[in-house]
């Protein structure tokens, strides 16, 4: 249904859609409702569209106001404009005031391309991760995303939703079924697990087939949640498999591998590696260049796999 | 208006000052500059302004009040308490572990209490997304909002600042405390905001200086900004820090200040009337 489409057009027209028997729906936009694909909103409601110019703090405020009225705001920038830029209004005007916001923010991590290193967060979700109250979440295809944001509209506090929103492919089919904080299994297997979120499943799975060849064959979680974790899950999959490589487009402080880390650490210590971005800045490059640069390609996810299953007892 | 009822709100400003004394002379320290300074605002507010029902805070069609200054809860949970928000003994738990009255406002914690507040800049913008609210709903509300002068020096309040007009947002009436002073020195030292009212004035807003602790200048203002259509109402409150209190009237220090049994008992003296714990 959604193959060849756009993440964010799917994102506005679910909203769009959602909004006609919904009245607690708003959208607000920074500047960039066409890079959110929130056009459509707009025109179909105007009196509940509010693009407040660049001024991100504003918007995050007000949609704090908004959702104060009984409202279900969608706020959306890129992600570091959602989140850094605005991070205090997120922290009290949002999370500590525990209101309904829904916090979208596109282009995550490397798939922020040729808009470099000012628009390329790696530390988007890890901070707001730090925020009591916050769900996070990942959408790797936009099957996903409009079960999330369905979902999203029963949740009492806010959410982060890491939008790439100009995938057009989709990893999913339309009858599968995801709930917030519960991860997917891919494939099962023994022989470790490779849990990732994002861009970075598909290479994940890019890595199952080449393990296949060697008759390695490791259990492949999406962990589209970053919190609440779902920490089952994750047990399960150190217990059953004994080592576990993490794959995000993200900083590897504070991000996916870090939470799986905390709860492996604390409840089954076992071999880990994480592969994501290794504490540094983003530059323009196409997706291809950057995760080749950053060592966060299907190769490096094998070697990282090949690795844990050496230090397995 | 009334002689009567210029009366009873500069008595009610009387009570939210007394109120507020006592409450952080229990503590022995607090944010009293701040809170002292706002008493008459609130006053009006609370008791000839605002539709409010005590008895049923969450009210959907009640007026709403946003203290971006949060550090002044004290003056506010005073209010709140008098009009029997929640049961009056509350006041001795200001700041006391576990309390429902926090230093800086909590709308999750204390009753009437509309926003969350405390780190500055943040609640303009809030107020504006409540109207906004209010009007997609077609709620025949007012929003009420009061910043600081030294929070002025925040970005956000400048966005916030811009968008209102822009909103042509005239249910959204915002007070600023311009009481000159911040925690560092006097904001013309750190931070100059002069010509205030021309810069609110060159953003679109209907602005108005009167002297703050003024009831009738404060109801005639306000009187204004209820007719006035199309564009929100900026009204500036030239006012005293620690107003009504001789020993803190007027000091950078008394921001946040120790109060000493005698020190509060001077003061409930100074302000007259009987004690209200």
């Amino acid at each position: 249904m959604f193959e060849g489409i756009e993440m964010r057009q799917v994102f506005g027209e679910t909203l769009c859609t959602l909004a006609r028997t919904d009245p607690r729906i708003v959208v607000l936009e920074a500047d960039l409702m066409k890079a959110s694909g929130t056009t459509p909103f707009k025109e179909e409601h105007p009196e509940r569209f509010f693009d407040v110019g660049v001024a991100e703090a504003n918007m995050i405020g007000i949609a704090a106001g908004l959702a104060n009225m009984g409202k279900i705001p969608f706020a959306t920038s890129f992600t570091p404009f959602a989140t850094r830029r605005a991070f205090d209004q997120n922290t009290i005007s949002v999370a500590y005031s525990n209101l309904p916001v829904r916090i979208g923010g596109t282009d995550p991590g490397v798939t922020a391309e040729l808009n470099g290193g000012t628009h390329m967060s790696f530390e988007d979700a890890g901070i707001m991760r730090g925020l009591a109250r916050m769900t996070i979440v990942e959408p790797v295809d936009s099957y996903q995303l409009v079960q999330f944001i369905h979902q999203s509209l029963d949740l009492e506090g806010p959410v982060y939703l890491r939008m790439y929103r100009k995938n057009k492919t989709q990893f999913f089919r339309e009858k599968d079924s995801f709930v917030i904080g519960k991860n997917v299994t891919i494939q099962e297997g023994t022989d470790g697990t490779i849990i990732a979120s994002g861009i970075m499943l598909s290479l994940a799975m890019e890595a199952a087939q080449n393990l296949e060849k060697e008759g390695i064959r490791p259990r492949i979680i999406n962990m589209h949640t970053l919190k609440p974790v779902d920490k089952q899950s994750i047990l399960s999959a150190a217990r059953d498999t004994g080592a576990i490589v993490t794959a995000e487009n993200h900083s590897i402080l504070n991000g996916w591998g870090s939470a799986v880390a905390e709860v492996v650490c604390e409840e089954h210590p076992i071999p880990m590696r994480r592969v994501g971005v290794r504490d540094h800045f983003g530059e323009v490059g196409k997706i291809p260049f950057l995760l080749e640069k950053y060592h966060m390609t299907s190769v490096d996810i094998t070697k990282a796999l090949k690795e844990v299953l050496k230090k397995r007892s | 208006m009334e002689l009567n009822e210029l009366k009873h709100l500069e008595e009610k400003a009387n009570t939210i000052r007394r109120i507020t004394i006592e409450m952080i002379g229990k503590l022995g320290v607090g944010h009293v500059g701040g809170a002292l300074s706002i008493a008459d605002v609130l006053a009006a507010l609370y008791y000839k302004y605002m539709r409010v029902d005590p008895a049923n805070p969450k009210w959907v069609e009640r007026d709403r009040f946003v203290l971006s200054k949060g550090h002044a809860g004290p003056a506010l949970y005073a209010v709140l308490a008098d009009k029997g928000y929640f049961p009056f003994e509350w006041i001795d738990t200001l700041n006391q572990p576990n309390t429902n009255l926090p230093s800086h406002c909590d709308r999750l914690k204390t009753p009437g209490v509309d926003m969350t507040a405390g780190s500055l800049g943040q609640g303009l913008s809030a107020a504006i997304g409540m109207a906004l609210g209010a009007r997609i709903d077609r709620l025949p509300i007012r929003v009420y909002a009061l910043i600081g002068d030294g929070e002025s020096q925040e970005g956000q309040i400048w966005e916030a600042a811009m968008y209102a007009p822009n909103q042509r947002l005239d249910t959204l009436t915002v007070f600023l405390d311009y009481n000159r002073m911040q925690i560092d020195g006097t904001t013309d030292e750190i931070n100059c905001m002069d010509p205030l009212a021309d810069r609110w004035k060159a953003f679109g807003w209907q602005t108005i200086q009167i002297p703050g602790h003024n009831l009738k200048a404060i109801c005639n203002a306000i009187d204004i900004a209820l007719e006035t259509k199309g564009k929100p109402t900026m009204i500036i409150l030239d006012t005293i820090k620690g107003k009504g209190l001789s020993f803190a009237e007027g000091k950078v220090s008394s921001h946040n200040m120790p109060l000493s049994q005698d020190q509060v008992l001077q003061a409930l003296q100074e302000l007259g009337g009987g004690s209200h714990v």
